[in-house]
């Protein structure tokens, strides 16, 4: 394997290792956006992981797959949505419940399918275009979830900036009371809003069962929706530097694994740390300017409302 | 009247002491002995918890009503494990076994308060009068398959997906290098430490790594099947850890090192069982059937199956130490000198590569 070949197939490791962290992180930048903070991202991706996975295994129909792993998601977002928003519960510690309830939840589920195997999901094959050299197959050899995480990551940037229903989301966000006085129904925003956090959630979740790795085994995410929670701030709350902070991310964590099998004398604790410690740097680099980055920051994000009448 | 009245009444309180205390040596006899066990991991692991599960079955299995088996998983290593083991000794368990490392300092407190209960740690070196210590020697099937790799490789070069820097994992590591060169001069070994005993995502990107790296045989000392399935999809050849992963790679599976607890944990249940359960360490390996290997794969030629039988064997006879001498570091000093054989103390702290690792230690 030649210099080129090494380059090919370590970028398409890195897009699998980036992508379920785009989903997630995207999802929860709009939760958060609409002034919500949901802590419970990796509870939500890993029951998309074993819906996704088991309606995979048992359908044999990969799409369906991707779509229940999407509204088990939103389901588990739903319950979040109804605890904060509708009973008022502590935002924080409901958020962090839901990861536990998410872990201990599929792994009840998935008994049943620990050591199943499943095909996976076809990857993109266009003739010509995919046989383009070194391009090809990373821009047009990639399975659907792929195109679909850059596909959310403009839709939600424009959706976000450029459409009325995305300030309205913003003006959410940014002052509860004051959105309330307009007449915007603060409630319902935020409901949809965690509901379409949780699909994304599960979508990532799917993504490590369907594609990353096809199987089920316990606690998969191992602690990706952690990583997904801190890209949102590291992103400063926009779409597309979430997307860029996940390829970073994913891309020092495969390139230290490189360096590793390459046999350079780096202690491989800190090469272990190095994607953590650079998106800790990037952070405190492009946060320096400390009343820019509150304004970024959603105003009213976790604070509870209270519709006073 | 009075006098003979009491008599009476005393000796029937006798008789009926007697006959009672009969009658709690009978129910104590007929009650099974509670047998708890404590894994770092979900028994869904399909790797070390995963085996510690199947031999609790099998126990259970083997003994019958003699015993009730009790699980708790996924406990942390530390405070809370103490908080757990603790709670099974005080729910009448009398058997408790304690499988990681992490395990021991706990085990070892709860095991001075509670001293009519017997305690078994995993993989530990501290004992006491009712804590035993048990362990396998994973290192002989590795020495086995570090035959067959290097007997196998085209490319010349094997790929480790390595865990944590701790002697045992060192300690495969070396065995398989030692093996694999003896068969084959030419074989390095690249290894990859990923910082974590389970993390399937983390896991199969560093097989891939070490696939576009020019490894066509992939080896791991981490838990999840994740390896196997990479290298079944990428059409290279790997090794299962702790457990038989065919099922995950039933083209790329070699063959996989298995622990088998069963024997051990039906033996020591019996011995609490006959009362002549007594401390000790055990170290099993091939002999004791602690450490077994799935069957070899079809495609494996006739000859390196042969080659591997014969080793299996040689080492089941200790005929054969994988750490027999000479033996040389990286930097081709003699370690182990030609015919000696390798000190249990160096064996146990192992923290040295051996000629034909690619890269160090981490410190």
């Amino acid at each position: 394997m030649d210099g080129t070949d090494i380059v090919v197939s370590a970028a398409l490791t890195i897009i699998t290792a980036a992508t379920p962290l785009v989903f997630a992180a995207l999802g929860e930048l709009v939760v958060e956006k609409s002034g919500v903070l949901n802590l419970g991202v990796e509870g939500m991706m890993v029951v998309g992981a074993i819906m996704a996975f088991a309606t995979g295994v048992t359908t044999e129909n990969a799409f369906l797959a991707i779509l229940v792993g999407a509204l088990s998601g939103a389901l588990v977002g739903g319950l979040f949505g109804f605890l904060v928003l509708v009973l008022l519960s502590n935002q924080v510690a409901t958020g962090l419940a839901l990861t536990i309830f998410g872990i201990g939840l599929s792994a009840l589920v998935g008994h049943g399918f620990v050591g199943v195997t499943f095909a996976g999901v076809p990857s993109l094959y266009i003739p010509l275009l995919t046989d383009i050299p070194i391009i090809g197959t990373i821009l047009f050899g990639q399975d659907l979830m792929v195109y679909m995480s850059v596909a959310f990551a403009i839709g939600i940037g424009w959706f976000l900036k450029s459409t009325r229903a995305g300030l309205i989301l913003r003006a959410v966000g940014e002052n509860h009371d004051a959105a309330h006085a307009i007449g915007y129904p603060v409630i319902r925003v935020r409901f949809m809003a965690v509901l379409f956090g949780g699909a994304m959630a599960g979508l990532g979740g799917a993504y490590l069962s369907l594609v990353y790795t096809p199987l089920w085994v316990e606690n998969m995410t191992a602690g990706r929706g952690w990583i997904a929670l801190a890209l949102v701030v590291f992103a400063a709350w926009r779409p597309g530097r979430a997307f860029f902070g996940a390829y970073l991310f994913g891309g020092i964590t495969i390139i230290q694994l490189h360096v590793q099998g390459v046999g350079w004398a780096i202690p491989s604790q800190l090469l272990s740390m190095l994607p953590y410690l650079v998106t800790i740097i990037v952070l405190v680099v492009i946060s320096r300017d400390s009343g820019k980055q509150r304004l970024s920051a959603p105003a009213s994000l976790g604070k509870i409302f209270y519709a006073a009448s | 009247m009075h006098n003979f009245t009491i008599k009476k009444s005393l000796a029937a309180l006798v008789v009926g002491g007697l006959a009672s205390m009969g009658l709690v040596t009978q129910t104590l006899a007929a009650e099974p002995l509670k047998v708890g066990f404590i894994y770092v991991g979900p028994t869904g692991d399909h790797g070390w918890s995963y085996e510690h599960d199947q031999a609790r079955q099998a126990m259970q299995k083997e003994l019958g009503d003699k015993v009730i088996t009790t699980y708790v998983e996924s406990v942390p290593e530390g405070a809370d494990a103490q908080r757990v083991i603790t709670k099974l000794a005080t729910s009448g368990h009398g058997l408790i076994f304690t499988t990681s490392f992490g395990y021991m300092n706990p085990t070892l407190k709860v095991a001075k308060r509670f001293k009519k209960v017997k305690f078994e740690h995993a993989t530990g070196f501290k004992r006491s009068k009712n804590l035993s210590t048990y362990s396998a020697r994973f290192y002989e099937g590795r020495y086995v398959i570090g035959h067959i790799a290097g007997r196998m490789t085209k490319s010349n070069v094997l790929g480790y997906i390595a865990s944590f820097p701790i002697p045992e994992v060192i300690r495969g590591i070396n065995a398989t290098v030692i093996a694999a060169r003896k068969v084959n001069p030419d074989v390095t070994v690249k290894v990859v430490w990923v910082n974590s005993w389970f993390d399937p995502g983390k896991e199969a990107d560093a097989a891939k790594t070490l696939i576009d790296q020019g490894a066509d045989i992939i080896l791991q000392h981490t838990d999840s099947p994740a390896p196997m399935q990479t290298a079944e999809k990428r059409g290279v050849w790997a090794v299962g850890q702790a457990s038989d992963m065919s099922k995950f790679g039933p083209n790329a599976q070699l063959t996989a090192i298995i622990d088998n607890w069963a024997p051990y944990y039906i033996e020591r249940t019996k011995a609490v069982l006959d009362g002549t359960w007594k401390e000790k360490d055990t170290f099993g390996g091939f002999k004791s059937g602690m450490v077994k290997l799935a069957p070899y794969n079809k495609k494996m030629p006739k000859d390196v199956v042969d080659l591997a039988e014969s080793v299996r064997i040689a080492i089941e006879q200790e005929t054969v130490h994988p750490f027999q001498g000479p033996i040389k570091g990286q930097d081709g000093k003699i370690i182990v000198k030609d015919g000696e054989i390798i000190d249990m103390g160096q064996l146990l702290g192992m923290n040295f590569y051996v000629e034909g690792v690619v890269g160090s230690i981490p410190k």
